[in-house]
């Protein structure tokens, strides 16, 4: 009984840190941005480039698991190598997934002087149909541990979850884990 | 309602934060603080072999795992530059290590590093990791990556691990300097308040 209490209380303090942590971050604006891309914690597509930059505020409450679903959320950037090696992978799942069994984000940690320059033109040119967002927050120290206690940062970093199950994985994935993980969490 | 999405925001949270899933995480190497690391041999951009052992007076070293192509990297360039220059004359230089292979990365090659210490003035040395056999020892996982080293008679002791400073995007908006209070504090003789710290980097390849 006793590691259970103990393991629960340390749950319930990493909350309660969790949430005061959330609640005192704001998100001030870089002046090193392009111009006409203010983020104000959530920024919707239109404004010069197509994907919502969120702050990690932003991104949690994209996160939120609803019903039955299975939700990958994949961190990732363009200069990132072995990021764009398992893209392909995701964007697999992505097709032969409904959107209501499965749902992939590919977050992307691309600095925002490479949003137009290299995050726009390649997402077109690879015609990437998964969703894609820009996570611009600088606070990394703050919510890389909120995304997982272990993650050291690197990236590629995927977490796939459900309402009651999670994983995450700090390394590149490959097709046949993302499907037995997929096959793991839907199956009763 | 304001309950309910409380609830459901802490449940959210629970899992968020729970690790009793079976997480396929790669077992934890390289050094903890308070281990003593290892000292190396390694080339200087200007071909010179260095070691930690070459600075006789140094009081402890910052070693930081960088590159010339991570836009991490590149972004924290000048405040490298800038430690160095700081600390180097109060005993803790900064020794910076390019870990990535220069066989899979041609802009990673030893010209490259010498034209990138050339370009940007390294006031501080720019050392090859050659087969890669360094970084693993330390545990570097990302570029940029520092290791605050406090020489004793024991050894170096490893002080504090993780980022420079907590905004890689704006040196103007940096509002915790990791590295500086962690030197400044191990050079005054305190205990470092925050011994390791985390943040996005290019994996090493």
């Amino acid at each position: 009984m006793y590691p259970f209490r103990s393991s629960c209380m340390l749950r319930i303090s990493c909350i309660v840190i969790i949430m005061l942590l959330g609640s005192c971050k704001e998100n001030p604006d870089s002046g090193q941005r392009p111009s006409g891309t203010k983020v104000t914690g959530i920024k919707e597509p239109g404004e010069g480039q197509p994907f919502p930059v969120l702050d990690y505020k932003s991104l949690e409450a994209l996160m939120r698991p609803e019903g039955s679903k299975v939700y990958i959320v994949n961190f990732w950037a363009t200069w990132c190598a072995p990021c764009i090696k398992e893209l392909p992978f995701f964007e697999q799942i992505t097709r032969e997934y409904a959107p209501d069994k499965v749902e992939v984000t590919l977050v992307s940690l691309d600095v925002p002087q490479m949003w137009d320059t290299r995050l726009v033109p390649f997402v077109e040119e690879q015609r990437i149909k998964s969703r894609v967002v820009i996570l611009d927050d600088p606070k990394q120290n703050t919510w890389i541990p909120k995304v997982d206690r272990n993650w050291s940062g690197a990236i590629p970093a995927t977490l796939i979850y459900t309402t009651d199950q999670r994983v995450f994985y700090e390394e590149p994935l490959t097709y046949e884990l993302l499907k037995d993980q997929i096959e793991k969490f839907t199956s009763p | 309602m304001t309950t309910i999405h409380l609830l459901s925001g802490m449940l959210f949270l629970y899992f968020m934060t729970s690790s009793d899933q079976p997480a396929v995480q790669p077992a934890l190497e390289g050094y903890q603080i308070g281990d003593f690391a290892a000292d190396f041999k390694l080339e200087n951009t200007d071909g010179r072999m260095i070691s930690l052992s070459d600075f006789e007076d140094a009081k402890g070293y910052l070693v930081i795992f960088t590159c010339n192509t991570c836009p991490y990297a590149v972004a924290y360039e000048d405040r490298i530059n800038a430690l160095d220059k700081k600390y180097k004359s109060l005993g803790v230089p900064v020794i910076a290590i390019n870990p990535n292979n220069p066989e899979s990365n041609p802009a990673e090659n030893d010209g490259a590093m010498r034209t990138r210490a050339e370009e940007k003035d390294f006031s501080f040395p720019y050392l090859r990791d050659k087969d890669q056999k360094v970084y693993p020892v330390y545990g570097a996982q990302r570029t940029p990556h520092v290791f605050l080293l406090q020489k004793k008679p024991e050894g170096n002791k490893v002080q504090y691990i993780g980022s420079i400073d907590d905004n890689y995007a704006n040196p103007d908006q940096v509002e915790e300097r990791y590295v500086e209070n962690a030197v400044d504090a191990m050079l005054a003789g305190r205990e470092i308040e925050v011994k390791t710290t985390r943040a996005i980097g290019c994996s090493i390849k």
